[in-house]
């Protein structure tokens, strides 16, 4: 059988929600917008229903706890292809065993999804790493990024326990939405227009290029030339990072 | 304004670059409402240099004025070198900037001694503080405890500072003499014993009364210089072992020697022994999460390790009484001691055997290195590889199967012949012992 749904994290449980009621399995799950209808295929599309969704997670969380629910919803965050019914089968798995399936390795469900896990947390860990902040004009710390995986939703917490006295926002660029925080709390937004991937000069605070540059030359200085090793370097610092990365830029 | 501060940054970081520590991790600083920053158990590499090393905190000099001449260092006195010195605001608006930037995990601050080691000390724990009481900032602060400063001073380091820092520098107290006659084994160990003893007692009071301050929470390291002086790699371990065991260190920093002096008192090596360092942290590793002792790394027979071979290698092949070792039965300490089998892996092999035996395939998902292990390895298959064990052909085989890399010694024809050879981290992840990118010859 194959389920359609909105693309949502609800979305995805209320499919998994309806294929357990239906006593049916899935065979694919796809967001409906992204469906391409084959011969003798006729899709069910599934309408995100929240209880449906919590129940879900409460079913998955007794048997494999709260590092159960973890591991499902970073994975989802991933957006990969294919990753619902990879996700579909982990609940399945975890419901119909007796005991907590989520250390069991031998299963290759199971070590997939830590697999893409342990991706989409080392994704978190370089958003919290190559994140820079530019100041603006009214005192604003923005930071643009364009990740690989929809990370934001895991990596703003850390920002908020390190900045609570600044006002800051984190935009994905390419998802188009931000992370913004206003010294009290956090709130999901979305530009009106589309954010290039630089901020344009005249935004910025006076000072802010004069930081920008004395990084830049720290950045220079702390190099030991006689150890230069770029293939490490760049293992690191992957060239898709640089455009944000202001000790990377020219000039 | 701008330009001042940046030629004393250029200057100020420049001279603190050889100091290879670079850690942020360690430390649990919890930030204030009204705070700025946080120092969490996971350090944070914020960009990484063109050698490939950690960039996380802030790390310079508070001047490179200095009153002694240490051959090794570069800011020697009698090193003609251009001379800077920052004021204590100057360090802290630095910080606080690249802080709120994300630029940094925090501040590394160590200096040359001008005028007398108190005064140098002072003026360090002075930064730290205006940053903890005037700027409420709690990411994380390294200071340099310098050797011969007072105790009163050192235990105020303490109390603002995550960590701080001795520097040894030199492996054996006779080699030191010899490169820095103006110090001694005796001053160094002066603070380092204080700070041990006032960090297991801030712990222990810590436990009954909670209010009990911070004092350096992410504990203290030291630098060892290698390749300088004659000292094996059986010496270094050796005093590195004590360290841990007796001073109780975090972190024994291991920092290869580059020719930065011409100075007559030191070898003139023509490139940083940048394998051995390597090699070095790889047998700290095994001392530090691997249940290691440094007999079983180094003995008189072998005083030095091999360079060609990880040192957990080495050690398999010089005890195949205790291979194979059979995954499915084994302690996670013998676990551990397979080549090819980092801690990560060997805490999934426990967790996954207890739903099945755990077959080749398996493991190989699991990400155990199966090039480096099947030699030493029993899984459900049944199918170690019985060489009859000869430790030399185990070796030809590892060595020279599989990618080879070009020849290190060859010259590279588009490549500065005089730069040395890119290698690999001079900090490797514990994964890193049984990593397959280890270049084997």
């Amino acid at each position: 059988m194959i389920f359609c749904y909105d693309g949502s994290w609800n979305g995805l449980l209320s499919v998994i929600f309806e294929s357990f009621r239906l006593q049916t399995h899935a065979t694919k799950i796809v967001p409906t917008e992204v469906f391409q209808p084959g011969l003798f295929e006729a899709p069910i599309t599934i309408a995100t229903d929240e209880g449906h969704a919590k129940r879900v997670l409460k079913g998955v969380e007794k048997k494999c706890g709260k590092n159960g629910v973890d591991l499902i919803y970073q994975c989802f965050l991933s957006e990969l292809p294919e990753i619902e019914i990879k996700i579909y089968h982990f609940v399945r798995t975890a419901m119909s065993a007796t005991e907590n399936v989520l250390h069991n390795y031998r299963d290759e469900t199971v070590l997939a999804l830590h697999k893409i896990k342990k991706m989409i947390g080392r994704e978190v860990h370089r958003m919290h790493a190559f994140v820079r902040f530019q100041e603006t004009k009214d005192g604003m710390l923005v930071a643009l990024i364009n990740p690989d995986f929809n990370v934001l939703p895991l990596s703003g917490k850390h920002f908020v326990d390190r900045y609570p006295a600044l006002h800051w926002l984190i935009y994905d660029t390419k998802r188009h939405y931000g992370w913004h925080y206003d010294q009290h709390q956090s709130r999901f937004i979305t530009l009106t227009e589309r954010q290039h991937e630089y901020l344009a000069a005249d935004l910025l605070t006076d000072s802010e290029t004069d930081y920008q540059a004395l990084w830049q030359s720290y950045f220079k200085k702390t190099d030991i030339p006689e150890r230069r090793n770029m293939k490490l370097h760049l293992q690191h610092v992957p060239k898709r990072y640089w455009k944000f990365l202001v000790e990377k830029w020219e000039g | 304004m701008n330009n001042r501060i940046q030629e004393k940054l250029e200057i100020l970081a420049d001279a603190a670059k050889y100091d290879v520590s670079c850690s942020s991790s360690g430390s649990k600083r919890k930030n204030t409402k009204d705070g700025l920053g946080n120092a969490t158990g996971m350090g944070i590499c914020h960009t990484y240099t063109q050698d490939g090393r950690c960039v996380s905190l802030l790390k310079i000099l508070l001047t490179n004025h200095c009153i002694f001449d240490c051959a090794y260092c570069v800011s020697r006195r009698s090193n003609d070198v251009k001379r800077a010195a920052f004021t204590v605001q100057e360090v802290v608006d630095l910080t606080i900037n690249f802080y709120k930037r994300n630029y940094i995990e925090g501040l590394f601050l160590s200096s040359g001694i001008f005028k007398d080691v108190d005064y140098t000390m002072e003026r360090l724990v002075r930064i730290a503080k205006r940053l903890r009481l005037e700027h409420k900032f709690n990411g994380y602060i390294h200071l340099k405890a310098i050797p011969g400063a007072s105790d009163e001073l050192i235990h105020e380091a303490g109390l603002y500072a995550d960590r701080l820092s001795v520097n040894l520098e030199i492996p054996s107290e006779m080699s030191l003499k010899k490169v820095a006659p103006e110090k001694d084994y005796a001053s160094a160990y002066k603070p380092m014993n204080y700070l041990s003893e006032t960090i297991t007692g801030h712990k222990e009071e810590k436990k009954t009364i909670r209010s009990t301050p911070n004092f350096a929470p992410a504990g203290q390291s030291t630098q060892l210089v290698i390749g300088a002086t004659p000292e094996t790699d059986k010496n270094i371990l050796e005093l590195a072992g004590d360290l841990y065991q007796e001073q109780k260190l975090k972190r024994v920093y291991y920092s290869g020697y580059i020719p930065i002096s011409d100075d007559h008192r030191l070898p003139a090596l023509r490139e940083a022994p940048l394998r051995r360092e390597n090699r070095l942290y790889q047998a700290d590793w095994l001392l530090r999460f691997y249940g290691f002792k440094v007999d079983e790394i180094v003995d008189d027979e072998n005083p030095h390790l091999d360079p060609e071979l990880d040192p957990k290698m080495g050690y398999a092949l010089r005890h195949p009484e205790h291979f194979p070792i059979d995954v499915n039965k084994a302690d996670y300490e013998w676990i551990l001691r397979i080549p090819g089998v980092g801690v990560k892996s060997a805490k999934k092999i426990i967790n996954a055997r207890r739903f099945g035996q755990l077959r080749r395939e398996h493991l190989k998902k699991i990400g155990v290195i199966w090039k480096r292990a099947k030699y030493f390895i029993i899984s459900a298959d049944r199918d170690f590889i019985n060489l009859g064990f000869n430790p030399e052909v185990i070796r030809q085989q590892i060595l020279y199967t599989g990618k080879r890399k070009k020849d290190p010694n060859q010259l590279d024809l588009f490549g500065n012949p005089l730069a040395p050879i890119p290698l690999i981290p001079t900090t490797p992840p514990p994964a890193g012992l049984s990593s397959p990118k280890i270049r084997t010859a």
